[in-house]
C-alpha cells in the first residue's frame, strides 16, 4: 500500500546466536503485520526479502553476540549510520550463551582453540555494548516479546511523534 | 579458458547466515563450497560438566527456529542415559510440540521465504492487499503461523525454546479451554492449509536429484519422534545405529560439518518422509490432498516444499485429533537416580533426522556429547545440486549473474537449509571461467 508519508526505516542484522529473536520477530508479524507494514520500511531485514539496502536507519536491532574483527567493524559501521541502536536478545544484551567459550576452562580453551584460530575469531566473545552504545535493549532468550513491543513503540513515538498511535497514519 | 566466479554473500530468505561460492571453467563447475558463516558457539564442548538436568535447556540455544526440535532430542537421549520411560500423555504431547512447531516453521519458510520466489517478489510483504488472491495469501501465511505457534504456547510454554517439556514429562498442562482454542484455531486454518498446498502443487519449479533419503519414521503412522531410521532402499536401523549409518565428512572452509550415508549424499527433510511414508498420512490429509500425493515419490528437489505444504494438513490433521479424542491431565515428572550411561535421541525436526548423544558420568555430569543436525547431512548433496544447476544454466547460454544467483537461491531455499544449526550459513561466490 503506498504511503504520502516517509516510513522509518528498519534495519535488522544477526551476529553470533541461535536467531531465536528472528524467530519471534516473524512471530509477531502474526499479529503486526499489517500495522508495521503501513509505517516501516524494513530497509535490511534478510529474514524478510532478497533486495537489502544498507545506506540509513532510524532504528537498527542488533542480535547475537560479536565473535570477530569483521563482526565489531560491522557493528561500528552499523552505528554510525542509525539513529536508534537497539540491542535484542539475551546474546546481544549480555554476550551469553553465544561467548559461553569465554567461561571454558583452560583445557577446554585448548580444546577449541585451533578452530577460534582457523575461522580469525576474537579471543572473547563480546555482548554489544562492549563495542558500541546502545539506546535500548530487549533482554531474553528469546526476547521478551512485550518489551519488544514496547521498545518498538516508545522508539516510534520518539522518532515520529505523529506516527505513534495513529496506524492508519 | 572462459572462467565465470560467483560469491553470493549472505544468503536471504534462510534460516541463519550462509554463503555460496562457485567457479566454473570451461561449463564446468570446479569449485563449488556451500559454507556456514556464523561463528562456533561451541554447544557440544560446552557440555561437558553440566548437569544432565541442563541439557535440553542448552541444547535447545543451538537453533532458534528449530529449538523444540532440539529440546525433544535432547530429552529422549536424557530419558534413555537414565532408564526413563516416558508416559502415552507425554508421549501424546510431544507429538502435539512437534506438530505446533511443523505447522509454525514450515509455514514461515513457505510464505515468507519460497512463495516470493514463485510471484518474482522481493518480500513476503510486498504482496498486493488489493489483489483478492494475493491479499488472501497474506492473511493465511499469519493465520497459519499464529495456529501453529498457540498451539506449541499452550502445550510446550513457548514456540521457541520451549518451557514445560522436561525429562521425564512435562512440567505444566494446557487447561480445557485453552485445548478447546487450540482445536477452534486450527480448524479454522484448514482450508487456508489446503490453498497452500495447492499453491505448490501448481509451482512449476524444476531440479532433478536423484539421491538416497532418510527419516525417522514410525512403522504405521507418520511421525516426527518415534520409530526406525529408514532409507529409500527399505532398509531400517534402531535409533541406536545411527553412527553407522552417518559418516563424518570435515569442509576445512566451513565453520559445519557435513556427512555421507556408505560413501554417498543423501536426503533428509520433507521430500525424503514424504518419498518413504505418505502412506502414512492422516487419512483426512491423504484424502485432501490426493492429487499432490501422487506427485510422490519425486526426485524433484522443489517438490521439498510441496511436501512440507502437505505436511502443514497432516500436523493440523493429526494436532486436531489428538486435542479432541485425548483429556489431558496433570501428571508427576517420571524422575530416576543419576547414573553412567550413553543416551541417544533422534527426532525429526522440520528439515530432517536430528541425532542428540550424550555420554554421562555416575553422578550425572555429561562427559561428551555430539549433536548431527539436517543441514549438515544435506550439506554435500546441496554444494552437488549448485553446481549441477550453474553448468546446466551455463550451457544454456546464461551468464548473467543475476539470473544465476537468483535461480542458486531458489534451489537453496528449496532445501530450507538450517545454518544456526549448522554452524551452526548465505553469501554466494561464483567464477565462471
Amino acid at each position: 500500500m503506498e504511503t504520502d508519508f516517509e516510513k522509518i526505516k528498519i534495519g535488522w542484522f544477526v551476529f553470533s546466536c541461535s536467531e531465536d529473536n528472528t524467530i519471534t520477530f516473524t512471530e509477531l508479524l502474526n499479529d503486526h503485520w499489517q500495522e508495521w507494514k503501513k509505517i516501516f520500511d524494513f530497509r535490511h531485514v534478510k529474514v524478510l526479502k532478497k533486495n537489502n539496502i544498507y545506506d540509513e536507519f532510524d532504528i537498527a536491532f542488533i542480535e547475537g553476540a560479536i565473535a570477530s574483527p569483521e563482526h565489531e567493524e560491522k557493528l561500528k559501521d552499523i552505528r554510525s549510520r542509525s539513529k536508534k541502536v537497539v540491542a535484542v536478545g539475551a546474546c546481544a544484551v549480555t554476550g551469553m550463551p553465544a561467548s559461553q567459550r569465554n567461561t571454558f576452562t583452560p583445557e577446554q580453551k585448548e580444546a577449541i582453540q585451533f578452530l577460534v584460530d582457523r575461522f580469525g575469531a576474537l579471543p572473547e566473545v563480546k555482548k554489544v555494548a562492549d563495542v558500541v552504545e546502545v539506546d535500548a535493549s530487549v533482554p531474553g532468550c528469546p526476547m521478551n516479546e512485550k518489551m519488544f513491543v514496547d521498545a518498538v513503540n516508545g522508539l516510534v513515538a520518539e522518532l515520529r511523534p505523529e506516527l505513534a498511535g495513529n496506524k492508519e497514519a | 579458458m572462459h572462467m565465470i566466479n560467483i560469491d553470493l554473500e549472505h544468503i536471504t530468505k534462510i534460516e541463519g547466515d550462509a554463503s555460496l561460492s562457485i567457479t566454473v571453467e570451461d561449463g564446468k563447475a570446479t569449485k563449488v563450497q556451500f559454507k556456514t558463516e556464523e561463528y562456533k558457539r561451541f554447544f557440544t564442548e560446552a557440555l561437558k560438566g553440566k548437569s544432565i538436568l541442563a541439557v535440553p535447556s542448552h541444547l535447545s540455544r543451538i537453533c532458534g527456529t528449530c529449538s523444540n526440535a532440539h529440546v525433544l532430542a535432547a530429552i529422549e537421549a536424557c530419558e534413555m542415559a537414565l532408564d526413563i520411560q516416558p508416559s502415552e500423555q507425554t508421549k501424546m504431547l510431544r507429538s502435539l510440540t512437534m506438530h505446533g512447531l511443523t505447522i509454525r516453521d514450515h509455514a514461515l519458510h513457505l510464505y515468507l521465504f519460497c512463495l516470493p520466489d514463485m510471484y518474482e517478489k522481493d518480500a513476503f510483504l510486498d504482496f498486493d492487499e488489493n489483489d483478492e488472491h494475493q491479499n488472501q495469501l497474506l492473511h493465511d501465511a499469519f493465520d497459519i503461523k499464529a495456529a501453529g505457534n498457540y498451539l506449541a504456547t499452550i502445550i510446550a510454554g513457548r514456540s521457541i525454546h520451549a518451557m514445560f517439556p522436561t525429562i521425564g514429562g512435562f512440567i505444566k498442562f494446557p487447561s480445557e479451554e485453552e485445548v478447546a482454542t487450540a482445536i477452534e484455531k486450527l480448524k479454522s486454518i484448514r482450508e487456508a492449509t489446503l490453498r497452500l498446498v495447492t499453491e505448490f502443487e501448481k509451482c512449476d519449479f524444476h531440479f532433478d536429484r536423484h539421491t538416497d533419503y532418510m527419516a525417522l519414521l514410525p512403522l504405521n503412522s507418520y511421525g516426527y519422534i518415534e520409530g526406525k531410521i529408514v532409507t529409500s532402499k527399505g532398509e531400517e536401523y534402531d535409533e541406536k545405529l545411527y553412527r553407522e549409518l552417518v559418516d563424518h565428512v570435515v569442509l576445512p572452509y566451513s565453520q559445519a560439518s557435513a556427512y555421507q550415508y556408505k560413501g554417498d549424499a543423501y536426503m533428509v527433510g520433507a521430500l525424503a518422509r514424504m518419498n518413504i511414508a505418505r502412506d502414512r498420512l492422516h487419512k483426512n490429509t491423504q484424502e485432501s490432498c490426493k492429487s499432490a500425493l501422487d506427485l510422490f515419490p519425486s526426485t524433484n528437489v522443489f517438490h521439498n516444499n510441496l511436501a512440507q505444504a502437505i505436511e502443514v494438513v497432516h500436523s493440523v490433521d493429526e494436532a486436531i485429533e489428538l486435542l479432541e479424542n485425548n483429556k489431558i491431565v496433570k501428571e508427576e515428572v517420571i524422575k530416576k537416580p543419576m547414573r553412567a550411561a550413553t543416551g541417544i535421541g533422534v527426532v525429526e525436526a522440520p528439515r530432517g533426522a536430528l541425532y542428540h548423544k550424550i555420554n554421562v558420568a555416575e553422578d550425572g555430569t555429561i562427559k561428551d556429547g555430539e549433536v548431527i543436525v539436517p543441514t549438515g547431512q544435506n550439506q554435500i548433496n546441496i554444494e552437488e545440486d549448485c553446481g549441477r544447476l550453474v553448468e546446466e544454466l551455463v550451457a544454456q547460454g546464461i551468464t548473467d549473474e543475476e539470473k544465476i544467483t537468483w535461480e542458486l537461491e531458489k534451489l537453496i531455499r528449496a532445501y530450507d537449509p538450517c545454518m544456526s544449526c549448522a554452524a551452526h550459513f548465505l553469501k554466494v561466490e561464483l567464477d565462471i571461467k
